[in-house]
């Protein structure tokens, strides 16, 4: 077992806490920009919290943060070599025709229970 | 019957949590393959904003309360038993495990009220990913659950202390992914 | 056992208690005695896939004949067949072969430890696997017959049952191969645990024998790739069976969405069953050149890179797809970059060659095969990488031969270069070696007039999964009919050439020679040990340690042309 010393794990509880509240007000706003950095910034900086002082990580080798992060960065690279065909509504020689009515913004929104 | 090699460090880290490092490692991608599909979707989707205003906002931000104080239990335990002290790092197991059980309480009557609604695995492809993503990480839960009371039965016996921080981490790895999909399913709109 | 025995020295008198038949050969956790298991299981699934191959075969050489063993093949069996006959010499061949199978038995002797470090789950992966097994076996005789949506199961087809009129067949088909991964990734935790941290004292980084650098890195890709295939296999299940509509373009969903997920899994794939060939290719041509393999480091940095790179590349599969064309240019670039890894390899086994006493034994053949052969697969290769010669070239029998010209050598020479190399200290008796080269010559030529002709075919503009082509009059020429009747002839000819190899195993099992310790004269830890290796590997006292790398063969301060690893001087 590792010998590192425990950090205060209750404060770190109390300020995920205050965290979690913030993530939730921030975007009844309803300004995207808000939104953006209360909802997924603030995620985050928990999943930073918990991963570092929860889990131990930061007393972990550096091999196994170099592996996490590549697990995260295939990942990323997943995305950017999806995405440009995924994203897209039409492309060489075909249509996708529920993407196509969402982007129409008088269209409902796409889906058979809209409100 | 533990062999040999179990008892080996050559990389310094010891064997058990070298390998729960892996598995976080293969889940960080299962759930990213999931979760990145589901970010193009929306992204390309706009419209799908009216379904997710459609989800429970109390009830999410509650499950995500419920999961980080059961996380802070899984790891006092984790405290608990480096000092040796199994009888209490099996109690906070305990109440790591029962706040699992809370959490998955929570989400049977949110999908409950959501599914007499009308809003259905087949509904949109929004509530599809709704449901495949969280029922995903449901699983892990249950899955993290049953270790848990293992581990606390033999923690209690002062048996195999050191697998109260191998569940712990995992615990904190679903911690992690309910974190992620809080906001990607219930508060971007 | 000097290190770190910590508290437990006497966990292992256990070792040898009589056992059971069952817990000794059926619920072991013995790392050899799983190897076993998973190598015979990928032996019987070898043998089923092997028979489909001949009874498409059959139907393309002949048209509408009554397949002697088979009976007429009709246009559902055919799909079915060849779907099949992928995945399951991708996925229950060449994974618990190569991968399982090796990894197992050689990870543990190699690295000079008792076992894998978590031997029950070692014992549960072979289980989820076996179980696998079974539920694909079964989806052949559920109403509708098995999946025939082919092994890339690319939707609408594979998601909707009005398609693949296979409702039952193609969700077992999900199934199976979704509890396949469980399995191996319950397996490749073991083996990246216990090369990691389980390693004799004294084994460095670079003293590790290459083929288990290449266990390891197959590991490790596999578990960063697989993921995104399992998130795809569930939506897909959902599809089939829930009327989600994950991939279905009419209703909120994309269909190349799955084949993105499939090929980012897919194509590290390749390099999943490629790396431990290589790796134990390196073993073999080591041993017999009687030589240092050459650049030992630069095999293990062009090994990482080709991992790394293996990620890049997975759209390649996809040019036709639609894809976006700007993206079809990076991954043309990627593609033909990672051919520069590979061919470096190949040089460094050709430099190891140069000059050494070269000893044609049987497993030194295979493995010069598998650098012949595995070469015009990585050559031909290229075309199809380059996004303009693909767009003719896609989905043609040109493909088909490529990657044939890949996975055979990969998996087929590969199996039986490991095992003949290994079967001395896995069963203590040497192999006839006159039947192993007949088999050895009775393997490769019919195998090359197998595919050389088809990738004629291709480039004559034959399609795949085509069932009859008397239906198309372009392609229902005599020329293009005979060279089908030519593949066919020569399939069956390597077919029953199989059977000298069945033939010496059971012979040699029997009455082989004894092999003793160390009958190839080679360095590495397995060949310290009884022949073949006792439960446990070594006495607890006697687990060895290591003072050298593993490739010093020839040493001239040395009287003997080896000098073992654990020998401390």
């Amino acid at each position: 077992m590792s010998e590192h010393a425990h950090p205060n794990y209750v404060k770190i509880w109390g300020i995920l806490l205050v965290l979690l509240v913030v993530s939730i007000v921030g975007p009844m706003f309803e300004i995207q920009a808000v939104t953006l950095v209360t909802a997924f910034g603030i995620a985050f900086v928990k999943a930073y919290l918990v991963v570092k002082n929860f889990m131990h990580l930061n007393v972990e080798p550096r091999f196994l943060i170099y592996m996490l992060a590549t697990c995260l960065a295939f990942m990323g690279l997943f995305y950017a070599g999806v995405a440009p065909d995924v994203m897209a509504a039409t492309g060489s020689n075909w249509v996708k025709p529920s993407f196509v009515a969402a982007l129409d913004p008088y269209a409902d929104d796409g889906g058979v229970l809209g409100h | 019957m533990r062999p040999i090699a179990n008892t080996r460090d050559v990389t310094g880290v010891p064997t058990g949590r070298l390998a729960i490092w892996w598995v976080i490692g293969s889940e960080i991608v299962i759930f990213g393959g999931l979760l990145a599909s589901y970010l193009m979707y929306r992204l390309a989707n706009p419209g799908w904003a009216g379904h997710a205003a459609h989800t429970n906002v109390v009830a999410g931000g509650f499950n995500t309360f419920v999961l980080l104080t059961s996380s802070l239990f899984a790891v006092l335990a984790h405290q608990a038993a480096e000092a040796g002290n199994g009888k209490k790092a099996a109690k906070l197991l305990i109440a790591t495990t029962v706040g699992g059980l809370i959490f998955l309480t929570v989400k049977g009557f949110e999908w409950t009220h959501e599914i007499q609604l009308g809003y259905t695995i087949t509904a949109n492809t929004f509530w599809s990913f709704y449901y495949t993503a969280a029922g995903l990480h449901a699983c892990h839960v249950i899955a993290g659950m049953i270790v848990m009371l293992i581990v606390a039965a033999k923690a209690r016996r002062g048996v195999d202390l050191h697998h109260v921080e191998l569940i712990g981490i995992y615990w904190h790895f679903v911690d992690v992914v309910w974190i992620f999909l809080f906001p990607l399913l219930y508060i971007a709109k | 056992m000097a290190v770190s025995v910590g508290s437990e020295p006497t966990a292992h008198e256990d070792h040898h208690h009589e056992q059971s038949f069952w817990s000794k050969y059926v619920f072991s956790t013995d790392h050899k005695v799983i190897a076993m298991q998973y190598m015979a299981t990928g032996v019987v699934m070898g043998l089923i896939a092997g028979f489909f191959a001949y009874a498409f075969r059959m139907q393309l050489a002949f048209p509408g004949m009554d397949v002697p063993g088979f009976g007429i093949v009709t246009p559902a069996d055919y799909v079915s067949l060849v779907t099949n006959h992928g995945s399951i010499m991708v996925f229950w061949v060449a994974m618990p072969v190569l991968l399982a199978a090796y990894g197992n038995y050689l990870i543990p002797l190699m690295c000079g430890c008792d076992d894998m470090v978590f031997p029950k789950i070692n014992r549960l992966s072979y289980q989820v696997f076996l179980l696998s097994a079974i539920v694909l076996v079964a989806s052949f005789f559920v109403p509708g017959g098995g999946f025939g949506g082919a092994w890339t199961a690319y939707p609408p087809l594979s998601a909707k049952a009005e398609y693949n009129l296979t409702p039952l067949g193609s969700s077992l088909w999900v199934l199976a191969v979704a509890l396949e991964f469980v399995a191996f990734l319950l397996g490749g935790i073991n083996f990246i645990t216990t090369a990691m941290n389980s390693r004799a004292p004294g084994m460095k980084m670079y003293d590790i024998p290459v083929v288990i650098w290449m266990l390891l890195i197959a590991s490790i890709l596999f578990m960063l790739s697989v993921g995104p295939l399992i998130a795809a296999a569930i939506m897909l299940l959902f599809d089939q069976n829930l009327g989600t509509a994950f991939y279905d373009p009419n209703r909120g969903g994309d269909p190349v969405l799955w084949q993105h997920l499939f090929w980012f899994f897919g194509h590290p794939e390749v390099y999943v069953v490629l790396l431990p060939t290589i790796g134990l290719t390196a073993d073999i041509i080591s041993v017999f050149s009687r030589k240092k393999l050459f650049a030992y480091r630069t095999i293990l940095y062009t090994a990482f890179g080709t991992g790394i790179l293996s990620f890049f590349v997975w759209a390649h599969h996809q040019f036709i797809s639609g894809i976006d064309p700007r993206m079809a240019h990076i991954f043309t670039v990627t593609t033909l970059l990672i051919s520069i890894p590979i061919a470096e390899m190949m040089f460094v086994y050709i430099a190891t060659l140069y000059g050494g006493s070269i000893r044609f034994t049987t497993p030194m053949l295979w493995a010069l095969a598998f650098i012949g052969e595995f070469l015009i697969g990585g050559v031909t290769g290229i075309f199809l990488g380059a996004s303009g010669a693909d767009i003719y070239l896609h989905d043609t029998y040109f493909v088909l031969a490529h990657f044939h010209y890949t996975f055979f050598p990969i998996t087929i020479i590969g199996f039986y270069g490991g095992i003949t190399y290994w079967f001395p200290k896995m069963f203590g008796k040497m192999m006839n070696e006159t039947l192993g080269k007949i088999h050895f010559w009775g393997t490769i030529i019919p195998f090359n007039f197998i595919f050389i002709p088809l990738f004629f075919l291709g480039m004559a503009g034959q399609h795949r999964r085509i069932y009859n082509f008397e239906h198309f009059p372009e392609l229902a020429t005599p020329g293009l009919q005979n060279i089908r009747v030519f593949a066919t002839t020569a399939l069956l000819i390597m077919l029953s050439f199989q059977l000298v190899f069945f033939y010496n195993f059971i012979t040699s099992l029997r009455k082989g020679k004894k092999a003793g310790k160390n009958p190839w004269k080679a360095n590495t830890l397995e060949w310290t040990t009884e022949s073949p290796p006792p439960h446990g590997n070594w006495p607890p006292s006697e687990l060895p340690s290591v003072y050298r790398p593993p490739y010093e063969y020839s040493h001239p301060d040395r009287e003997e042309d080896y000098w073992p690893q654990n020998v401390p001087n």
